[in-house]
């Protein structure tokens, strides 16, 4: 089976989000960056395919040429067995319907069957870019898969909905799948694989190999703001039958809230 | 050498996370109830833990002691007792690859890099500690066989482990009457003493063993004759290295939960942090850490590049533990009365750095080792 992962490189979970001085977007310089959690669970499911159905396993990472490492590490190290980063300066400046239509260009031409994606990227967490893929290649998609299996030419997916309400989705290859959180429990890469993945086939392409001009984006960003600050905390003094009925009292008439 | 290699970073982080996710969950309760779990031995034999400097070709990653030693301090960082169980497991692999026929290489060494088997060292005996070449444990020469007779103390992985390199005499009195040996852990004759009740490693298992007839095939000789010391003491000069590395790591570990701590706790109004008394002894923990790990990485860079190391080797290890014991007392003191409770882990810190001062060679014998290297230097 000829199996695609879209890995995109986001700042780690614990990093400290900085906003550039004049509010364009958010400063990565100096964060520890990382293949997105979401990604994470895509990467994982992609090689558990691999493992259960034999082929190969291709990365596909929108990004900065610097990406490269974190590809390495984040998704070859683990067991996916060839990347393509798509990294020149008309990649880099793609929005989302531009991502797409490189991520969807590189899929069709590497002959993917399957493509596994994170629900959201853990930056933006737009989640354009993967009903996009499905939508331009014309294959099926199903979002926020909290488990998966393949038999055949069929996929059976599980989505978790709101309110604890599962729906059960099955259809035909080809089909984009994007994987939510407690869809598996991604593995940590084994020292010789480290190794390994150094060795790895990588390439990395920009928009012209892939026969795309205009990937730029259709809407601009402007004015990041950093949340304001949370207001200090307030300790309820007294016993526990005085404070729950001034808690109660205060979530009722100070926040509105119940 | 001063800085870790984009290779070595990923090694490190790799361990890390493991180690986060598999090992510290079991830390706490293995520790108050002195549980191994060769599970979890198997499970860093998968991830390429156990055989970081055995060649590939014997299933090993085939890398240096350099990054033997970040692969260890990572671990000592969580367990101090499994980056011990990794770094005795390396010592077979050390001596096989080092003195061990083709044979014994091919039969062992893939076996221990994968965590197929776990490896054990038998040199001490209730009377032959520091003054290794006095054992008692003979092994008498029958045909193509030796039969092994005495008792080996103090040994880690007794009971649980596949092999054990065990010394014993097939000569005169004195180191060169030593000789070494393959013996499985299954060879009959061979029984189990007390496990030992530990005040620190107690997730690593510590028994006696009793050898009683124990009859093992001549083949399974390491060396020639009296050439077992020799084996012995080369073992442990990288083994110090191990050591020294293990202590890093949970120097590293101590001074990062005192100084989380030290920032977070308010007394008069300020964090504690703030009070100088406080700041400068995380400062002289910081300072004992950074050149700690900065020796232990010269040892293992020495070996690495085939030269002598043993006597760096010796400093490493005496500085970088006895730096492991006076950094986790100091995290105990940061956190005063909180410290000495089990609701923080500096008190196990502080029970495991104690064994790092004694193993492999006491910080009295490193000193002994260095002191004669340096009158070597300066006899004319």
């Amino acid at each position: 089976m000829n199996i695609g992962v879209c890995a995109k490189i986001s700042p780690h979970a614990d990093a400290r989000i900085k906003i550039k001085s004049d509010g364009s977007g958010v400063d990565t310089k100096g964060e520890k960056l990382v293949v997105g959690d979401y990604d994470e669970y895509a990467v994982e499911e992609a090689i558990r395919t691999k493992e259960a159905h034999k082929g190969a396993v291709t990365a596909f990472t929108v990004g900065a040429t610097s990406d490269e490492k974190l590809v390495r590490s984040g998704a070859l190290a683990l067991g996916v067995d060839k990347a393509v980063l798509i990294s020149d300066d008309a990649a880099v400046n793609a929005g989302p319907l531009g991502t797409a239509k490189l991520l969807a260009a590189a899929i069709k031409e590497a002959g993917c069957e399957i493509v596994f994606t994170g629900k959201a990227a853990t930056d933006d967490g737009n989640s354009q870019v993967s009903a996009m893929i499905a939508e331009l290649l014309g294959w099926a998609q199903v979002s926020q898969v909290t488990k998966f299996a393949i038999e055949g030419t069929s996929f059976t997916a599980t989505r978790a909905m709101d309110a604890g309400v599962l729906q059960i989705v099955s259809g035909s290859l080809p089909v984009v799948i994007t994987c939510e959180d407690g869809l598996n429990d991604p593995r940590y890469p084994k020292l010789p694989d480290i190794m390994k993945a150094k060795r790895k086939p990588l390439s990395k392409i920009g928009a012209g190999d892939l026969g795309l001009a205009d990937v730029a984006a259709t809407s601009s960003e402007s004015n990041f703001a950093p949340p304001p600050p949370r207001p200090a905390s307030r300790i309820i003094e007294g016993d526990a039958a005085s404070a729950a009925q001034e808690l109660v009292r205060l979530l009722r008439e100070e926040a509105k809230v119940i | 050498m001063f800085q870790l290699t984009e290779d070595q970073v990923d090694l490190a982080e790799a361990v890390a996370g493991f180690c986060r996710e598999t090992l510290a969950p079991t830390v706490e309760a293995d520790d108050e109830h002195q549980v191994f779990r060769p599970e979890l031995f198997r499970a860093m034999g998968e991830q390429g833990f156990l055989g970081v400097p055995t060649p590939e070709e014997h299933g090993g990653l085939g890398l240096g002691y350099f990054e033997y030693c970040v692969v260890l301090e990572e671990i000592a960082k969580v367990s101090a007792s499994y980056a011990v169980t990794v770094a005795v497991n390396g010592l077979p692999q050390v001596i096989l690859g080092q003195f061990g026929t083709e044979e014994q290489k091919a039969e062992w060494l893939p076996k221990l890099a994968a965590g197929e088997a776990l490896g054990a060292f038998a040199l001490s005996e209730p009377e032959s500690g520091s003054d290794a070449g006095a054992m008692k444990t003979t092994a008498e020469r029958r045909g193509d066989t030796y039969v092994l007779n005495g008792t080996k103390f103090w040994i880690t992985h007794g009971g649980v482990a596949d092999i054990y390199i065990c010394m014993a005499r097939t000569g005169g009195p004195g180191p060169k009457g030593v000789s070494a040996f393959i013996l499985p852990g299954d060879a009959t004759g061979l029984s189990f003493g007390k496990k030992e009740n530990k005040m620190g490693l107690r997730a690593s298992p510590t028994v006696e063993l009793v050898l009683d007839d124990v009859v093992i095939p001549a083949a399974n000789r390491i060396g020639e004759e009296g050439f077992g010391f020799n084996v012995a003491m080369a073992a442990l000069d990288s083994g110090r290295i191990t050591i020294a590395a293990s202590g890093v790591g949970l120097s590293q570990a101590a001074l990062d939960y005192a100084g989380v701590y030290a920032t977070e706790r308010k007394q008069f109004k300020k964090p504690i942090i703030d009070f100088q008394g406080v700041s400068f002894m995380l400062a002289d923990m910081a300072c004992k850490i950074e050149s700690s790990r900065l020796l232990v990485h010269k040892a293992a860079w020495l070996r690495d590049q085939g030269l002598p190391y043993a006597n760096i080797a010796a400093m490493a290890k005496c500085v970088a533990t006895d730096t492991a014991m006076s950094v986790t007392t100091d995290a105990v003191q940061v956190l005063g009365g909180y410290g000495y409770t089990k609701e923080h882990p500096v008190e196990r810190y502080m029970r495991d750095a104690k064994v790092m001062q004694i193993v492999e060679g006491t910080n009295q014998i490193q000193r002994l080792v260095i002191g004669r290297h340096l009158k070597r230097g300066w006899m004319r």
